[in-house]
């Protein structure tokens, strides 16, 4: 057993009926890492991650959390924690209550793991209140203070920042972040990539129940593919012209965003836009604003799920 | 060491569920954070207490209830009559709210990962909500059963009771069998709580899993209306909250009583072990899952419809009854001793020589409506002549009565003699008038040919 691997699983593959969520997945999350689970709606994800809590056993294949093999019962190792389908509360209790009663459950009676975890996702104005009055991103938060409470070597979150305005945003990643640097891992899916992009080390894609990339999340963006870009410049019709005379470089009129004459959209790889930035330079006209209409990441997530699609 | 997921016998080594004694306190804070739960215990440890005296306090007694018509002469017949509403209302209604919401309340509140994730063990989950959803039936009878019997010995006093079959409890006997009236009304109070339980797990968030308690309830209580013959009422497992009426018979009547508890207590462990295991096989991932549907009618339904069967067979070969139970010589016995012991009490109460019951040796002539009818089973057309003889006195008395007999065994008889005796619900003693004992009384056929000696 190699106890710095905080998942393993091999061959993982669960059928609900005749649909098979999973279909042979492999996994591997290091210690300290904070791993992305990403893939489309109905991809397995969600069951995956109820597999990593113990919610249900996989009909084949291995799985070790933390250095303990998975049995067929529904348990899963001491040290993980974590929510699938959004965080379970009790609205009866307050927020304070609610983590009382959890720490109480591992038998730990002292209140200042409670009012710690209060303060890092930013609930502690809010400790003596009802969760029943909770708006989704409290509850959000206070599930992850749940988590917490429980001093985790493994973290499971499915779509963590749902519901979540831009400071309680700031307070989960900074939570994550720092129980990463600490050593526990963290396994988060999410629809969104900014999240992934600024949280995870790595990703694992999975499209119908299946992995279609695993790895470094540089690796995943930096495939070699063209990418559409916002272009604003302070001459557009010259720019254009600059763009349709660059080797490599298209001009695209139907991007899918919202219609701006003073913005050109190209569809290149990042050699040809280095060229076109250079002779838009070169030509005096000034570059304003140069951005991927989607992210690298989302754009890889977009080609590997058709293809995985296309494929089926 | 990688195991493989497909080999049964994995040790789930690391894996350290939390103990039952903590899932039953984190149980019991969730139950009792609900208000309704908070207002359900206030209500049951005041409100009894409230009604009996209050009841007490009237001028006209509820006589339509056991015994409701002795409510102004001892504080023992309050927590009686409660017992009889409880049986038949309250105790259903609220196993109902509790059992029978112990584990939908988790499908509602989408908390059952969350749960399964902190706990690590499913049959440690059921085990706690099973203890608490007891723990807290228990404190509401518990609650029912002190709260009537304070509010009945405060406000009408600790005096004899009088039993069904007309005999006096002194106070101190009376206080223990009304105690273990309410200990036997337990048993199918765990019945119902076991069905609860399954309604709970089987059927989901669906409101029908919340009323299941209630609803076979009212389905025995049906039952127990109907002309059925007595081995089936006694196999059903709302038995014992009539035949803790036995206990107040002389001697008592534990036959019926022993039967109850017992059928009661094994439609619980069954109820309960067939909801556990519907719980071990559910299927946690699954946020759309709302019961266990065709699963609980193979798993949940036919065993107890089997275990119907199999009791019936049970008591009909142990006890060799047939038919009704409510055959004429038992009507008659009954009523002649009932007769006998309050014909005592009227007699202290008209300041006369005291006589024993041999001396009355009262004896009862009773037929069930015309001649072509079998004197045998329920009904209200029952006539008995009560004949008895005072010491020294040659001719003797009679007085005629009318009886209702219910299916259950339970009689009220109405007096239609003398109005010295038993024709007027008032008799003039020398400090007044008083109600006369032996105007209209209950009382109760053993339904079992040979019943128990207590």
């Amino acid at each position: 057993m190699d106890t710095r691997i905080a998942i393993r699983a091999r061959g993982i593959t669960k059928r609900f009926g005749d649909v098979v969520a999973l279909d042979g997945i492999d996994l591997d999350v290091a210690q300290g890492q904070i791993h992305g689970l990403v893939g489309p709606n109905g991809a397995g994800k969600t069951t995956l991650l109820g597999l990593l809590l113990g919610l249900a056993v996989a009909d084949r294949g291995s799985l070790e959390i933390l250095g303990t093999p998975v049995g067929r019962a529904l348990a899963a190792p001491y040290g993980v924690a974590g929510f699938v389908d959004g965080p379970g509360l009790y609205p009866s209790l307050t927020a304070k209550q609610n983590l009382a009663a959890l720490a109480a459950l591992r038998g730990d009676a002292q209140t200042t793991g409670i009012d710690d975890a209060l303060d890092q996702v930013g609930l502690t104005d809010v400790a003596d209140d009802r969760a029943r009055g909770f708006s989704l991103g409290m509850r959000q938060r206070l599930g992850l203070a749940a988590a917490l409470v429980t001093k985790p070597r493994l973290l499971v979150l499915d779509e963590p920042s749902n519901g979540l305005d831009p400071a309680g945003k700031k307070h989960v990643y900074g939570v994550l972040n720092r129980l990463a640097a600490e050593g526990t891992s963290v396994v988060l899916s999410s629809h969104r990539m900014d999240d992934l992009e600024a949280l995870c080390s790595e990703v694992t894609l999975v499209a119908t129940g299946r992995v279609v990339f695993s790895g470094p999340l540089s690796k995943l963006a930096a495939e070699n593919r063209e990418l559409d870009y916002r272009l604003l410049t302070s001459d557009p019709e010259a720019a254009r012209r600059l763009a349709v005379d660059t080797a490599g470089i298209q001009a695209v009129d139907d991007a899918g965003i919202r219609h701006d004459a003073q913005m050109l959209v190209v569809r290149a790889q990042v050699p040809a836009l280095d060229e076109l930035v250079a002779g838009l330079v070169h030509a005096g006209i000034a570059v304003r604003e140069l951005a991927p209409v989607v992210s690298p990441l989302e754009a890889a997530f977009l080609a590997l799920t058709e293809q995985q699609e296309a494929g089926r | 060491m990688t195991a493989t997921l497909t080999d049964d016998n994995v040790a789930v080594a690391g894996v350290h569920p939390v103990s039952v004694a903590r899932s039953y306190r984190f149980e019991l804070v969730k139950l009792f954070s609900q208000w309704r739960i908070r207002l359900v215990v206030l209500a049951c440890w005041i409100a009894p207490a409230l009604f009996v005296a209050g009841v007490s306090q009237q001028s006209t007694l509820p006589t339509d209830t056991l015994f409701g018509r002795w409510m102004h002469a001892t504080g023992w017949a309050g927590p009686l009559v409660l017992l009889g509403f409880a049986g038949i209302w309250a105790l259903p209604l609220l196993t109902s709210l509790v059992a029978g919401d112990v584990f939908a309340s988790e499908d509602r509140l989408g908390t059952w990962r969350h749960l399964l994730v902190a706990v690590r063990s499913p049959r440690r989950i059921f085990a706690a909500k099973a203890l608490a959803s007891l723990t807290v039936l228990l404190l509401l009878v518990v609650g029912l059963a002190c709260s009537s019997v304070v509010g009945g010995v405060l406000a009408v006093g600790n005096h004899p009771l009088v039993g069904l079959d007309g005999h006096l409890l002194a106070p101190g006997d009376a206080a223990g069998k009304v105690l273990l009236a309410w200990a036997c009304a337990l048993a199918p109070t765990l019945a119902l709580a076991g069905i609860g339980l399954l309604g709970s797990v089987a059927l989901g968030r669906s409101p029908m899993g919340l009323l299941l308690p209630a609803l076979v309830a009212i389905a025995m209580q049906i039952a127990q209306m109907m002309p059925l013959p007595v081995v089936v009422r006694l196999a059903l497992p709302g038995y014992a909250f009539i035949s803790w009426n036995g206990l107040f018979t002389g001697p008592a009547q534990l036959g019926p009583l022993l039967i109850g508890v017992v059928v009661s207590l094994v439609w619980a462990v069954t109820a309960t072990a067939l909801a556990y295991l519907l719980f071990l096989r559910r299927d946690f991932t699954n946020l759309t899952y709302d019961g266990s549907g065709r699963r609980a009618v193979t798993v949940g339904v036919l065993p107890l419809v089997g275990l119907l069967a199999v009791t019936v067979a049970v008591v009909t070969g142990a006890t060799g009854a047939t038919g009704s139970g409510i055959e004429q010589d038992k009507v008659q016995r009954s009523v002649a001793t009932a007769f006998a012991h309050l014909y005592r009490i009227q007699t202290k109460e008209l300041n006369r020589p005291d006589v024993t019951e041999a001396q009355v040796k009262a004896t009862a002539a009773c037929d069930k409506g015309s001649d072509r009818v079998a004197a045998e089973g329920p009904g209200n057309d029952w006539r008995c002549v009560v004949t008895w003889h005072l010491p020294g006195v040659e001719a003797a008395g009679t007085a005629i009565y009318q009886l209702d007999v219910t299916p259950d065994g339970r009689f009220v008889a109405d007096g239609d003699g003398p109005k010295e005796v038993n024709g007027y619900f008032l008799v003039r003693t020398p400090t007044g008038d008083a109600p006369n004992p032996l105007w209209q009384f209950d009382g109760n056929v053993a339904l079992l040919p040979t019943p128990l000696k207590g």
